[in-house]
């Protein structure tokens, strides 16, 4: 603590020493380098709440705060910008679904279905399962089932495509006979084209970049029975119709209840061939829909909502329920929902209701009212009589009046409920119309005493669910509390039933299900051992996760995942997933290798590392080997370099995949290799030995995706090498790549593009080779207008040639390219630029020759001047490099540069004209550099011409121009002279344009601190008044620029004109204003000595205004902050000023003077004004009780200065008449301020405790202190 | 709790109480706060090798018995808590 005081003080004394050799030149450090300024307190509250005064305090404060709104409504208050969203324009932004940002891929995740759970060996020990449980058995013997199916699917498709074409070939030579099936055909014909050139763009732009979270579409295996499995445009081109049989477990292939089932006849397959089918493009594929299923006469109980597939649904055999399908729901419509419902359908089916609700069929009682008494008879319905239950049919039916009924008042009906949803009993939140097949059960308002035990705690599951995702705040943390609690005593198999359909509800938002992810966690840590039979449904919900966009999802999915497998164990995570290794879908495969990579980190590589052997070695399906291989490379991905310890074991049990007889595993393989480099990078190369061979023959043998993906392999393996064996290697690779220099793949492009900057960027490769084996090849292929274009390419060419550049040094490249800053293409040139500036940035100029240069100012400023957008400032960054490194040598060149600049300051576009001025700003230094300070001088009153600018953004430039030129030639020198220039700027100070303001304020602060002597005092104190608005900037860098002028010109003038000024500002009723004011009177004081302000300050005191009081109280405090060690002179001055304000009766005085009291004491500490400060602590103490956070929080902080100042025991005296006091109150207050004692100082603690007097056989007595040598 | 209590420590007094064992609150018995004065003072004697040096030669021990007796008080400083009278 000591030697802490002691440094601060040190400082200090530094400081002080500056400040008080007043007639040397100090400028100011913080704008213009240096840090002497490091003390100030750096901001000055904007806000009101950063502000010290208590918000109680405040009349309209108090009042206003009866009225208010919930949290959640006053957060989600408009927010400006405008967004091209109608709905976002009015400000209310909704709620983020996930599901409509998933792309189709990741909407695959709804085809799942929550597995029922899992025996677990763990716990039933030797006894064999009961048949009725599921075993690992069953479920790979179901995997292998459906499989073979889908294999059997795959065959079917294939032959009947074969005979399609047969009969196509054969319809050509028959000619017109056979008219329908052609016709059928052509329709096929034209969508499986479409399809076919979606899925080509679609696979060429979606290339797997293992890193990226969305999986590669090319290691999607196109099963073409499988509607999920391939792209969706592709999917309804590619589906055959054969599929339409009703197959158990595929929803998708459900048909309608009665109709005749669809593919049995050939004709029933042009139905389905027109193009009507492409209206399926409703999020959920699986909900197949034509104009047939709605027809109602077939139907006889037809739900009236479009889709109506689920009454079919509901039939097919097989599928797994999956939750709430039992649920009794109030709403009339959603019946037989299952869980998977498109939001649209939601809309339409609240419609329906309301349509339903409308034109319900009149009730006996209302027919009784409306009809007289007698003269009618109420008949029998024919036997054979159905009810139409259509809405279709009931509004084209024309309601016949039978007689106008005379007018009767209507009776009010107090039990309506006007679509109003029931609300929910017990205090439970609102529930959404989505939610009501979840959580219907709880509105049955079913006596709890009834139900049996299971079924009360299903309820309280579901009520604590309902909580956690509609509740408010308070209601969702004690929900989750409890779920957490009572984990055990639920049980795993009610919590996860109910918690993971929600989960797979489709109008999820992100919100829920970060809470709900938050609920399985929780649980999960709770249960532990329990959870084994559901892991498999565990990871169904959570694996998707995995690969969404969110990071924090990602996050999330991890934790969870990492979390079950440490409660679950090992067996049984690989016992749950092994089944979906090799699944059929690439999705499942897909997020299972990602799962497994999670469960690898988790519990080790080491424990996974047989496992993944045999996996990845499996005979029966190249899917597994595949999936076993994407492990590898998801765990190198994951864990990054802790592979290290791994890397041969994980290397050996996948290089058998190089030479695997299917294409998509030699891929992964490679790409798994790629990651595995790139995480052990720089180490590790031995490991990689035995795949040098294959990959290296591989790339002579491969074309296409695979060769990329070797390519990519290589690309990370030659950096790990030695010089030598780097060289070697690159120069085998070489040849291919220049090859594929021409390929007019894209995704080949960009990695041959990467490769060749890893290899370049190699030790052993020389900068010959490179220039005369790669150069003129690459050039030719990869400088061309057309890789301008694409951003991605556009990066990586840039990248790669300044990685070149590193090699061969700049005069090479900037030859090569220099000729085309002229070519006619702007983005091209704008790419050349880039480039230019790099390599010159990077190696400097001294390459370039004579020649060059000429070429290259010359290029530059034809591609400044032909610039029509520059946003990113390529080419303003690319000329300052390119003149900064060339120095001296601009010398011949900046006559033409200051000409084009001064013809395009004067240009119409504000663009233009703002660039310019810019230039100048990066130049100024070389102009300076070159002795060109007459030019300067001109451009100098050039820009002060230009001061009239009346674009905000061009005027902000051109006053940093002229900053720009006056810190490089001075006060002096400047021309136009600064007695001419500086009144022009007081008029721009009133500017509120941020880039003006901060400008300017550089400009005029720059001025007051060098050359002030140059301007009448009577215009600095015109500045001063200005100055003080600028002290509420919003931007920290203005309003510390404002701070620190103040305090030049002070000292520049003397105090007392502008102290006159700013105690004057305290009046004024604005808080801001005075706030900012006070921070300036402190900045005066310590700039211009203590001695000049205190008793004017002081003396502001006398004046009976609460504010001016409360002004002068603050300035103190910041200044005893700002001066520290130089108040021990002035703290006895000062004392019965603060005497005054501490037994004020006004809060904010005691406030603000406990915080002057609190800096005062800190900044003598150790300098023998303890009286004094013991005095002040008399006054403080009394305000301990204050309730007021604010002033007890200075009043705290003021007693803990005293700590530092008088000692610990001191205030430890003070504190131990309240420890013990009978009063509760009191002795909350008094044990918080010893709290903080001791977490201050325990040590020094130890000498000043009381004396406690032994008790029966409690020794109290420290004897230790007593004794005496 | 107060309202100031919200911006600082003291808002939460159980973490405080697990991040400074010897910090202290208003139900905090004789008994118990002359524990932590005793630990606090044996701990402090233990870290100031000076002090520990002037105790040795005042008892004529050697310094790392007295660090051991130190340690060993800490223990039970005050002897077994008295009953409480409340329960």
């Amino acid at each position: 603590m000591d030697a802490e005081i002691a440094k601060t003080q040190e400082e200090r004394r530094r400081m002080e020493q500056q400040l008080a050799s007043l007639t040397s030149v100090t400028f100011d450090t913080d704008l213009y380098g240096g840090n002497d300024r490091d003390a100030y307190v750096t901001s000055i509250p904007v806000n009101e709440d950063e502000e010290n005064l208590d918000a109680m305090d405040n009349e309209v404060a108090r009042k206003l705060a009866s009225y208010t709104a919930p949290k959640s409504l006053l957060k989600e208050m408009p927010r400006g910008g405008a967004e091209d969203d109608n709905e976002d324009a009015l400000g209310f932004k909704k709620p983020q679904r996930i599901i409509d940002r998933e792309d189709d891929y990741r909407k695959r995740r709804l085809n799942r279905v929550i597995s029922p759970e899992r025996h677990d060996a763990f716990a039933a020990g030797e006894k064999t399962p009961d048949p009725s449980v599921r075993t690992y058995a069953d479920v790979m013997r179901e995997e292998a089932l459906k499989r073979e199916k889908e294999e059997t699917l795959k065959r079917i498709a294939k032959k009947k495509e074969e005979e399609e074409a047969a009969a196509k070939a054969g319809s050509v030579d028959k000619g017109t006979e056979d008219k329908g099936p052609k016709r059928r055909n052509r329709w096929d014909q034209s969508q499986d084209e479409g399809a076919a050139a979606a899925k080509k763009a679609k696979s060429t732009s979606d290339w797997d970049l293992p890193e990226d979270a969305t999986p590669g579409r090319w290691d999607a295996t196109p099963t073409p029975g499988r509607l999920g499995d391939a792209t969706p445009s592709a999917s309804v081109g590619r589906r055959n119709r054969w599929d339409e049989t009703p197959t158990p477990g595929r929803l998708a292939d459900a048909t309608p209840a009665g109709a005749v089932t669809p593919g049995a006849t050939p004709s029933g397959m042009t139905w389905d061939a027109t193009p009507k089918v492409s209206g399926l493009a409703t999020p959920t594929p699986k909900r197949q829909r034509s104009r047939w299923d709605e027809t109602p006469a077939t139907m006889g109980s037809a739900t009236p909502m479009a889709g109506a597939t689920p009454a079919a649904a509901a039939f097919t055999p097989g599928i797994t329920p999956v939750g709430g399908v039992e649920l009794a729901t109030p709403t009339p419509g959603a019946i037989n929902l299952r869980g998977a419902i498109t939001p649209e359908q939601y809309n339409l089916l609240r419609w329906e209701k309301d349509i339903e609700e409308r034109n319900r069929p009149l009730t006996d009682e209302e027919l009784d009212a409306m009809f007289p008494q007698e003269g009618y008879k109420i008949l029998e319905p024919p036997a054979s009589y159905v009810p139409i239950r259509t809405p279709a049919r009931k509004l084209l039916a024309t309601p016949t009046p039978l007689g106008t009924p005379l007018y009767s008042i209507p009776e009010e009906n107090r039990g309506q409920q006007f679509d109003v949803p029931k609300e929910a009993p017990g205090g439970l939140p609102f529930m959404k119309p989505e939610d009501y097949q979840y959580f219907g059960a709880l509105l049955n308002e079913d006596d709890e005493e009834e139900l049996s035990p299971e079924e009360q705690k299903e309820r309280k599951i579901m009520k604590l669910l309902l909580k956690v995702k509609n509740g408010t705040p308070p209601q969702r943390k004690t929900a989750l509390r409890q779920l957490t609690d009572k984990a055990r005593e639920f049980g795993a198999g009610p919590l996860f039933n109910r918690i993971l359909p929600l989960l797979m509800q489709p109008t999820l938002e992100d919100q829920e299900r970060h809470l709900l992810v938050k609920v399985i966690d929780r649980v999960l840590y709770k249960l532990d051992e329990l959870v084994r039979p559901y892991v498999h449904k565990i990871l169904v919900v959570i694996e998707p996760l995995l690969i969404d966009e969110d990071y924090y999802a990602r996050v999330e999915g991890r934790e969870i995942i990492s979390n079950l497998s440490k409660a679950a164990g090992l067996a049984t995570m690989i016992a749950a997933m092994r089944p979906d290794i090799d699944n059929i879908d690439e999705y499942v495969r897909n997020t299972t290798a990602r799962a497994f990579s999670v469960v690898a980190s988790a519990l080790g590589i080491p424990a996974l590392l047989p496992f993944l052997k045999a996996v990845c070695q499996s005979k029966k399906s190249w899917q597994a080997r595949h999936t076993g291989i994407k492990i590898v490379q998801q765990i190198a991905i994951l864990i990054g370099c802790a592979v290290l310890p791994h890397l041969r074991s994980l290397v050996e049990i996948i290089e058998h995949g190089l030479l695997d007889e299917n294409q998509k595993v030699r891929t992964i393989t490679a790409l798994s290799l790629a990651a595995l480099a790139e995480a052990a990078a720089p180490y590790g190369i031995e490991s990689f030995d035995s795949v040098l061979k294959p990959l290296w023959k591989g790339i002579r043998s491969h074309r296409g995706k695979v060769l990329a993906a070797f390519l990519k392999a290589i690309g990370f393996i030659i950096p790990l090498m030695d010089a030598l064996y780097a060289s070697y290697y690159t120069k085998e690779v070489m040849v291919i790549l220049i090859r594929e220099f021409q390929s007019p793949d894209e995704e080949m492009k960009k990695i041959v593009l990467k490769v060749v900057k890893q290899c370049v960027s190699t030790e052993g490769v020389e900068a010959d080779y490179i220039r005369n084996d790669i150069l003129p090849e690459f050039f030719r292929n990869f400088w061309v207008r057309r890789m301008a274009l694409d951003r991605r390419n556009y990066r990586q060419l840039v990248d790669t040639t300044v990685e070149i550049a590193n090699k061969v040094g700049v005069a090479d490249i900037v030859g090569r390219i220099v000729e085309d800053l002229k070519d006619e293409s702007e983005p091209y040139r704008r790419m050349v630029m880039e480039t230019i500036e790099k390599v010159v940035a990077n190696l400097g100029a001294s390459d370039i020759d004579a020649r060059l240069e000429e070429l290259l100012i010359d290029g530059i400023l034809y591609a400044f001047q032909e610039q029509t957008s520059d946003d990113a400032n390529v080419m303003l960054n690319g000329f300052g490099a390119v003149v900064n490194s060339l120095g001296q040598r601009v010398k011949p060149y900046l006559p033409q540069i200051c000409g084009t600049i001064k013809w395009r300051l004067n240009n119409k576009s504000a663009k233009v004209r703002q660039q310019a001025a810019d230039l100048i700003s990066r130049i100024a230094v070389v102009m300076k550099q070159c002795q060109e300070e007459q030019l300067m001088g001109h451009l100098g009153v050039v820009l002060y011409e230009y001061l009239g600018e009346e674009y905000p953004e061009v005027l902000g430039s051109i006053l940093g121009a002229l900053k720009a030129i006056v810190n490089v030639i001075g006060m002096t020198k400047m021309t136009p002279p600064i007695k001419d220039l500086l009144p022009r700027l007081t008029p721009i100070l009133k500017n509120r344009h941020e880039k003006v303001q901060e400008n300017c304020i550089d400009l005029v602060g720059r001025i007051a601190d060098r050359g002030a002597e140059f301007v009448p005092a009577r215009e600095w104190m015109r500045i001063c008044f200005e100055l003080l608005e600028m002290l509420k900037a919003h931007k920290k860098g203005i309003r510390r620029a404002t701070v620190n002028t103040f305090g030049y010109i002070a000292k520049a003038i003397g105090p007392q004109d502008v102290l006159a000024t700013l105690l004057n500002n305290l009046k004024v009723q604005e808080r801001q204003n005075r706030v900012c004011t006070t921070v300036a009177i402190a900045i005066v004081a310590e700039t211009c000595s203590p001695f000049t302000v205190l008793p004017a300050l002081m003396n502001e005191y006398r004046v009976p205004e609460l504010n001016v009081q409360n002004g002068v109280l603050k300035s103190l405090s910041f200044l005893f902050e700002y001066i520290g060690e130089m108040g021990k002179d002035y703290i006895y001055a000062v004392t019965p000023l603060l005497e005054d304000a501490l037994m004020d009766r006004d809060l904010v005085h005691r406030q603000t003077a406990a915080s002057a009291v609190k800096h005062m004491a800190l900044g003598v500490a150790g300098l023998g004004c303890e009286d004094a400060l013991v005095h002040l602590l008399n006054y403080v103490w009394p305000n301990i009780f204050e309730t007021s956070p604010h002033v007890i929080n200075a009043v705290m902080e003021a007693i803990e200065g005293m700590r530092v100042a008088l000692g610990a025991a001191v205030v430890l005296n003070y504190c131990l008449q309240g420890l013990f006091h009978p009063a509760r109150k009191v002795r909350e207050v008094y044990w918080k301020i010893y709290n903080s004692l001791y977490i201050g100082s325990q040590d020094a603690l130890v000498a000043a405790y009381p004396v406690l007097e032994d008790e029966h056989n409690n020794i109290y007595s420290r004897p230790e202190l007593m004794m005496f040598v | 709790m107060q309202a100031s209590d919200r911006f600082n420590i003291n808002s939460q007094l159980e973490h405080l109480q697990a991040k400074y064992v010897g910090t202290g609150h208003a139900d905090l018995s004789r008994f118990e706060w002359a524990v932590n004065i005793q630990r606090d003072c044996y701990a402090s004697y233990v870290g100031h090798y000076p002090i520990l040096g002037y105790f040795a030669i005042a008892e004529n021990e050697s310094i790392g018995r007295e660090r051991y007796n130190f340690m060993q008080k800490m223990l039970l400083p005050c002897g077994l808590p008295p009953e409480r009278e409340d329960d």
